[in-house]
């Protein structure tokens, strides 16, 4: 083998060294150098982060292996494990280890991490005999070996120190049945992270879980002169206990770099290529303190670690690391914390925004300087956790309400930094489009939103992931998203808005979708997307007084019922308000026997569904059924749930079921831009899920009726907004006719009310439809009184089909034989 | 394109039982076919079954250029039978009307 041309000697094996190397083998240099690691322990490389899970049972020991000795052999490492590095002769290039042997460099490395702090306690030490047995520090594998070895045969543990790592050994000690206090000298826990206020939330968490906790305690000498007896405090208190662990920070490992000449601060000095004054030695890690910054964390050793790999393979010799900003997050089962940046406010222009909620154990703040998250601490709750730190960490820019940055408020949780996301994650669950799909298509040139949507199907399920989906998309554009011009269309083959598209076909009297298109399309052009939504617009606008172009329907609509996935159908009769008799029950069991439908489900709506009707019986079903449609396929007027109401129910306080009826009863079938699912329920008890439907009516005490607009329980989940409390049932469909004409009237297609309400807003749609303030309520109403009295029932096209074919089959139901392929 | 392959033709039905804008399926022998005929009157004959989870393409929403299946909305063009959603292509028939009004389609033998 020939001789290296350059030699790499790493002084310090544990997380920096280790990673640092595995850069460097990354970047394929591995064979050029012969590396030399020196490490004080005698193991492979491990994960020192997990000791505290190591500690706490949560993980076994093995598992926190990162690098087997098998690892250093296959890429040619010398491990020297258990040696230390005494002296650095860097004039001579060489290290002088403790067993007396010295090793020659090209370059070195220096990536001796730090040391447990522990501060001048009397009794912690025994002459000659290093701690006192029973005390403890945690830093290695070595001290979680001896700790859960001692804690399992003694009963009380004093942590001195109430940060970060005290808090997770305080927390895995108790793993052992040990009763444990935590001393701390600040006023607060983890006060490098913590403002007093969570600090004083933490601490109440912490309690929680069985740790007592004194703060603003100095521990003065450790008492037992054989055996650990108890602590003393600087206030005389003792606190008995039998054995501590001294958790009160860390200490860069810089002596060895400063008895041989470095230029050593608090720790070894280092430039943005780490490294040292020296130009062949450079330091990483805990070690290094770089532009005045001493990292105790593992975030920025990874960063550094890149950096000193580029550099010294050459592979990028004008690599330079700037510096990291770290966040925390705290490993203590039952305690979920996070912590980024300034604890404080600093400047008196800081935005300072705190919701504090010290009974559940949460708190949650954010600071914000001149538009940029600078800090951000969540207590409790750390569901936004991944957003902040993105928002923290590149200066992404933060919603205008600020609130939202701690809770996820109306809109899906879609304001998750997209940048973040796995290329693997799945966006759109219905069609399964993936992150990596969405970005690749925009990359092939796609660089509109519909345009990306048509081809992935991204956000054509159910739709909630759309914003989602638009976000992506702008991001993967990198700003040169195209403005979408047919944004505001109703319907993507036609150039106008709604508002216009109604006015033109009112003025042009288009009484057909080919009609639409042909008047108002480009070139004319007609347009299969655009089909359903227009022939659910003509009906809107002319009721029945239009002429019905089967092939501008769904095909749901055709045959009036939802098709399956096999191709057959599923037919729901109505049964108004979830009520039914013995004489219906009887015939859809007939039913069922008869054309052996595969499976009869109750749906979420009361009703019953017939499942796996072919379509060629669709026909005789509703025959034998001789019940009307329950609409349960359409864009339409669904079903009205209710519950027993006065009637039965001994909590009722208005006839739910009766007016739940006569709602269906009037509004039975009507089309829309989307669907309409009502409830009424007849106390606050919400039985019915009223709060959560379209429309969704209360009976509260005093016979009044509390009116419930934009709810939704499916994909997207909001709860309704109160349009008005009124004092009838009359009233009540009253109302709920203006509302769903308006809505009928003005949302966008597939737009459901859960995003109509919130965008028109409930105090204007109140204004609008319960005052009256525009004057459109006769107009609304009287149209409104036309569309009901179009109503007819579409099953009876069970006597005369309406094209030929209609219910012919569209797919053999068994298994296709093989296609031929040309 | 490879030498033209001999085809077998098979009539369908009448072409007046095929709604304008709407699709019908049939059986040619063992090959299942969706026929479209426009609003404009030209006739499409594709593979009866979508390629990506066996959606009947004749039920699908159609216009002068393209179906829609009806159960993901996945896109074709009727005169290629190209994807424009990325799916897998649907076969293209050659299909006219004959003399006595039948739709007749024709099935690449052997």
């Amino acid at each position: 083998m020939p001789a290296p041309r350059n030699r790499l000697v790493v002084i310090g094996n544990g997380m920096a060294g280790a990673r640092t190397v595995e850069e460097i083998l990354e970047r394929g240099d591995g064979a050029n150098l012969g590396i030399t690691m020196f490490g004080e322990e005698p193991y492979g490389n491990y994960n020192r982060i997990l000791l505290s899970n190591v500690l706490s049972g949560a993980e076994d020991e093995s598992g926190i292996f990162l690098n087997s000795l098998q690892w250093y052999e296959d890429n040619g490492i010398t491990l020297r494990a258990g040696v230390q590095i005494t002296r650095i002769d860097r004039y001579a290039k060489l290290v002088y280890g403790s067993d007396g042997t010295t090793t020659g460099y090209d370059t070195l490395i220096i990536a001796t991490g730090s040391r447990p702090l522990v501060p001048d306690i009397k009794g912690a030490h025994r002459p000659n005999r290093g701690f006192h047995q029973g005390v403890f520090t945690f830093r290695t594998i070595d001290d979680t070996r001896a700790m859960t070895r001692y804690a399992r045969d003694h009963e009380r543990a004093v942590v001195i120190g109430g940060g970060l790592l005290g808090l997770e050994a305080a927390r895995g000690l108790q793993q052992y049945g040990v009763a444990v206090t935590l001393v701390h000298a600040a006023p607060h826990l983890m006060n490098q992270q913590l403002d007093a206020q969570a600090g004083a939330i933490l601490r109440r968490n912490v309690e929680a879980l069985g740790i007592d906790v004194v703060t603003d305690a100095i521990t003065t000498e450790i008492l037992g002169k054989e055996a650990v007896s108890g602590v003393k405090l600087r206030d005389g208190a003792t606190i008995a206990c039998d054995m501590v662990v001294i958790a009160a920070g860390i200490r860069p490992n810089a002596e060895l770099a400063a008895t041989s000449g470095f230029a050593v601060e608090r720790a070894i000095v280092v430039d943005d290529q780490m490294r040292t004054d020296d130009p062949d030695v450079f330091a990483v890690g805990e070690c290094a303190q770089h532009r005045n910054q001493v990292y105790g964390l593992v975030a920025p050793l990874w960063e550094q670690a890149k950096v000193l790999a580029d550099v010294v393979t050459g592979a990028n010799p004008k690599a330079a690391y700037h510096g990291s900003r770290t966040a925390t997050k705290l490993k203590v089962a039952g305690v979920d914390l996070a912590a980024m940046g300034l604890v404080t406010p600093e400047r008196d222009d800081d935005e300072f925004v705190v919701y504090s909620e010290p009974r559940r154990g949460v708190y949650k703040s954010v600071i914000i300087r001149d538009d940029r998250l600078v800090g951000a601490t969540l207590l409790g709750d750390v569901s936004k956790v991944s957003f902040l730190m993105q928002a923290f960490d590149r200066g992404l820019p933060l919603p205008e309400e600020r609130i939202k940055l701690l809770f996820d408020i109306g809109a899906p949780p879609a304001e998750v930094g997209v940048a973040e996301l796995a290329d693997t994650a799945q966006v759109c669950n219905c069609n399964g489009v993936s992150k990596a799909t969405l970005v690749k298509t925009v990359q092939s040139g796609v660089r509109t939103l519909s345009g990306v949507m048509d081809a992935t199907r991204a956000g054509k399920g159910c739709g909630s992931c759309k914003s989602l989906v638009a976000q992506i998309v702008e991001w993967a554009a990198d700003g040169e998203i195209e403005e979408d011009p047919s944004a505001s269309w109703y319907v993507p083959g036609i150039p106008l808005p709604k508002p216009e598209l109604m006015a033109a076909i009112r003025e042009h009297d288009l009484r057909s979708v080919s009609a639409v298109f042909a008047a108002l399309a480009p070139e004319g052009a007609d347009d299969a997307k655009s089909k359903m939504a227009l022939t659910s617009l003509l009906r809107v606008i002319w009721n029945h007084d239009f002429v019905d172009e089967r092939d501008a329907r769904f095909v749901n609509d055709r045959v009036h019922a939802n098709i399956q996935r096999d191709g057959t159908f599923s037919v729901v009769p109505q049964m108004k308000g979830g009520v039914t008799t013995p004489d219906q029950l009887r015939r859809i069991a007939d039913v069922a026997d008869k054309y052996a439908v595969p499976m009869v489900k109750l749906t979420g709506g009361q009703r019953i569904d017939l499942l796996g009707i072919r379509k060629e019986d669709l026909p005789k079903v509703w025959a034998d059924l001789d019940m009307p449609s329950g609409y349960a396929y359409g864009k339409s007027f669904r079903t009205v749930k209710t519950c027993v109401g006065t009637e039965y129910c001994r909590f009722g306080l208005g006839d739910s079921t009766a007016l739940g009826i006569a709602i269906e009863s009037r509004y039975q079938g009507l089309e829309g831009p989307g669907k309409m699912k009502l409830a009424v329920t007849g106390c606050p008890r919400n039985c019915a899920e009223a709060y959560v439907k379209d429309l969704g009516v209360v009976a509260v005490e005093g016979g009044r009726w509390e009116i419930y607009v934009g709810g939704a329980a499916g994909a997207h989940i909001r709860k309704g907004d109160l349009l008005a409390t009124v004092d009838s049932p009359e009233a009540v469909i009253t109302l709920t006719g203006r509302f769903l004409q308006y809505y009928r009237e003005q949302a966008n297609w597939l737009e459901r009310t859960y995003a109509f309400v919130p965008r028109i807003g409930i105090e204007r749609l109140r204004a609008i439809v319960v005052d009256d303030t525009d004057g459109l309520a006769a107009g609304l109403e009287a149209r409104m009184e036309e569309a009901v009295g179009a109503y007819r029932d579409p099953w009876r096209e069970r006597e005369n089909a309406i094209t030929p074919g209609q219910f012919r089959t569209a797919l053999p139901l068994t298994v296709l034989p093989q296609v031929p392929v040309r | 394109m490879s030498a033209p392959a001999t085809t077998e033709a098979f009539r369908l039905g009448q072409a007046t039982e095929l709604p304008p804008g709407e699709g019908r399926a049939y059986a040619a022998g063992d090959v299942q076919v969706a026929v479209f005929r426009t609003r404009t009157g030209r006739l499409h004959a594709v593979s009866a079954v979508c390629p990506h989870a066996g959606g009947p393409i004749a039920d699908g929403i159609a216009d002068e250029q393209v179906v829609i299946c009806p159960l993901h909305q996945h896109t074709y063009e009727l005169a290629t039978g190209c994807s424009r959603t990325g799916q897998p292509p649907l076969i293209v028939y050659s299909v006219a009307i004959d003399a006595e009004g039948f739709l007749v389609v024709q099935i690449p033998s052997g």
